[in-house]
């Protein structure tokens, strides 16, 4: 694999000490110091505190920190509020994941057999995904308005969007919807665009249907980007805060406040450090059980091909 | 046609006599209508749901362009006869948008030259140099990708105030540039340059950074910009980091400004509308200039979860 000029990298005849530092900065250790710096600063570093701190008793000035071994974990276990805020966040997770896949895949569908406009639909549909999410919760503030916003205004009903606790998580599951769902569309965009034209000719010399190419051709060879899909979602689901805290403040009466919003209550708020990572950890921990129930199924999925 | 339009992609045009476009107006309205059956009901399908997907854009348009007092007026109007610009006047004139605007844009740009600088130099070294402990450092940048941002917010943030950067732009920006995942991106696509060009140029006697600077770069320019512009998005939009890390006003990012703002502006719902789509205006004008690299910015993201 590695050649000796690989190593050394500078042709053998240069000397001298300019020669030397030119040698030396052939390094590969060069290339990947500045990224490893930053990354140990700002990812190794805080993941390995943050483990410390959930030991501790810590406020965020991280004075009186006092060791108090597994009783932040302990507390949380117990603590309702948590696990109502967990709760949220596994609700909208579960409400969201198979609207973003069935609408992702429909919107693909159409975009990719309507022959014309092939630009206007991608930037129809994926426009929202490019709004912050700032906006995206002024303009749904706007359209849920109980008296003049025009959901309810053209339903000709009074509905509680934001002010009734049930409605309130389909409201946010709805305007994530419209926020996300553009960035499936295009990996599913992109996974049909991706499938041979033959197979459906061939498909459809053997006298196949539409709705059986469709089932038989479309559907198994996009079922691995459905995967993918599924577990994006599921991982930006479990970590969902911005849209909800800022539309709702996760109200009404936290009845929609998402894990993290807790997180970020006990830490900034509560100056308690320690305690939110701790809740942190155990967010964690859902992350590292969904990631590696994906690698063990595609490993399965591998096996059972050979 | 209509069989051929669920499943399959659109047919190539049949080759046509050169100079003589083909003219559908020759035959029969109906014919016509039949043959392009499948075509018109996904078209219509189609517009019916971009337009609603556009709704939440034109109703803020709408209600931006109305004189404060009628915004709140019922029944609701999608038109009236004094449309005005008033709105859009005050953001500008007394609100902080331009300051928020340039601290974005500072943020921004920031982030994506460092994360493109950083993250290029890593994945170079490690798709192609070889040193002490290369894969044990790749392994360990890997398993980054898996650890969710909100995790370490707390501990970053402790960590960040202990390195004296809170309230600074590099506080806001430098957290952001540690991007594991842009490294797997970068060093998927370093593998796949021909090592060939590479041995060519080191027996001219180039060093590795002239082979990485002249060769590996200019063959990378796809996805460096998928990379830059993902990269740029993300951070554009990014919520919670820099409404943590900054309470001074004058350091307020487009979306921390706009979230702050709700209570100052009270219920001018004209004025808010306003703000929110200027805004959204700057993603949404580099969308249609780089719809292509940002359509394989999200295709190259899905693959790094892969």
């Amino acid at each position: 694999m590695t050649t000796v000029d690989e190593v050394r990298g500078a042709a053998p005849e240069d000397r001298g000490p300019r020669a030397r530092l030119g040698r030396a900065l052939q390094h590969g250790g060069w290339f990947v110091a500045p990224f490893l710096v930053v990354y140990a600063l700002f990812l190794v570093w805080p993941l390995v505190s943050g483990l410390w701190y959930s030991l501790n008793e810590t406020n965020l000035a991280g004075i009186n920190t006092e060791f108090i071994g597994l009783d932040n974990y302990r507390e949380a276990l117990d603590d309702g509020e948590m696990w109502d805020a967990l709760g949220n966040t596994l609700r909208f997770t579960a409400m969201i994941t198979p609207l973003i896949v069935l609408f992702a895949f429909g919107l693909a569908l159409l975009a990719h057999n309507i022959r014309h406009g092939k630009w206007f639909w991608r930037l129809a549909f994926f426009a929202p995904f490019l709004l912050p999410s700032a906006v995206l919760a002024e303009l749904w503030r706007w359209l849920y308005e109980p008296d003049f916003g025009l959901l309810n205004h053209t339903i000709n009903h009074r509905v509680p969007w934001l002010l009734d606790g049930d409605w309130a998580m389909f409201s946010m599951v709805l305007a994530t919807l419209w926020w996300t769902v553009g960035f499936s569309f295009l990996l599913y965009l992109a996974a049909l665009q991706s499938i041979p034209g033959h197979l459906y000719e061939a498909a459809a010399l053997d006298g196949a249907g539409p709705l059986q190419r469709m089932w038989h051709i479309t559907v198994p060879m996009v079922r691995q980007i459905t995967g993918l899909i599924v577990v994006l979602q599921i991982l930006a689901s479990l970590q969902v805060f911005d849209q909800i805290f800022l539309i709702n403040e996760g109200g009404p009466n936290n009845e929609t406040r998402p894990v993290v919003q807790y997180i970020i209550q006990q830490g900034f708020t509560g100056y308690r450090i320690g305690y939110a990572s701790a809740i942190s950890y155990l967010v964690f921990l859902l992350v590292v059980v969904v990631t590696l129930a994906r690698l063990w199924l595609v490993r399965n999925r591998e096996e059972n091909v050979r | 046609m209509s069989a051929q339009s669920l499943s399959s992609p659109p047919p190539s045009p049949p080759a046509g006599r050169p100079g003589r476009p083909a003219r559908p107006g020759r035959r029969p309205f109906g014919v016509w209508l039949r043959r392009n059956a499948g075509q018109l009901t996904l078209t219509s399908i189609g517009a019916l749901l971009a337009g609603l997907w556009l709704v939440p854009f034109g109703w803020a348009l709408a209600t931006s362009l109305k004189p404060e007092g009628d915004t709140q007026k019922l029944p609701l109007r999608w038109l009236q006869s004094n449309m005005n610009l008033d709105a859009y006047r005050s953001v500008l004139g007394e609100g902080n948008i331009p300051k928020w605007l340039v601290n974005s844009v500072i943020v921004s740009s920031g982030v994506t030259v460092l994360t493109l600088t950083v993250s290029a130099l890593a994945a170079y070294g490690f798709a192609r140099t070889e040193f002490r402990c290369r894969r044990l450092l790749f392994g360990l940048t890997m398993a980054g990708i898996m650890v969710p941002g909100t995790v370490i917010t707390a501990p970053l943030f402790a960590n960040v105030r202990t390195m004296g950067l809170v309230d600074t732009y590099w506080g806001v920006i430098l957290p952001q540039v540690s991007a594991p995942a842009m490294v797997f991106i970068l060093y998927k696509f370093f593998q796949g340059v021909p090592r060939e060009l590479e041995e060519a140029a080191r027996i001219d006697g180039a060093g590795r950074w002239r082979i990485f600077g002249q060769i590996v770069l200019p063959l990378s320019r796809p996805v460096l910009a998928a990379v830059a512009i993902f990269t740029f998005i993300s951070s554009w939009n990014n919520f919670m980091w820099p409404y943590l890390v900054t309470t001074d006003p004058d350091l307020a990012t487009l979306p921390v400004g706009l979230a702050t703002v709700q209570s100052s502006f009270g219920v001018r719902w004209a004025q808010l509308m306003a703000g929110a789509l200027l805004a959204a205006l700057p993603l949404l004008i580099v969308f249609v200039f780089f719809q292509r690299q940002i359509v394989r910015g999200v295709a190259h993201t899905g693959i790094a979860g892969q």
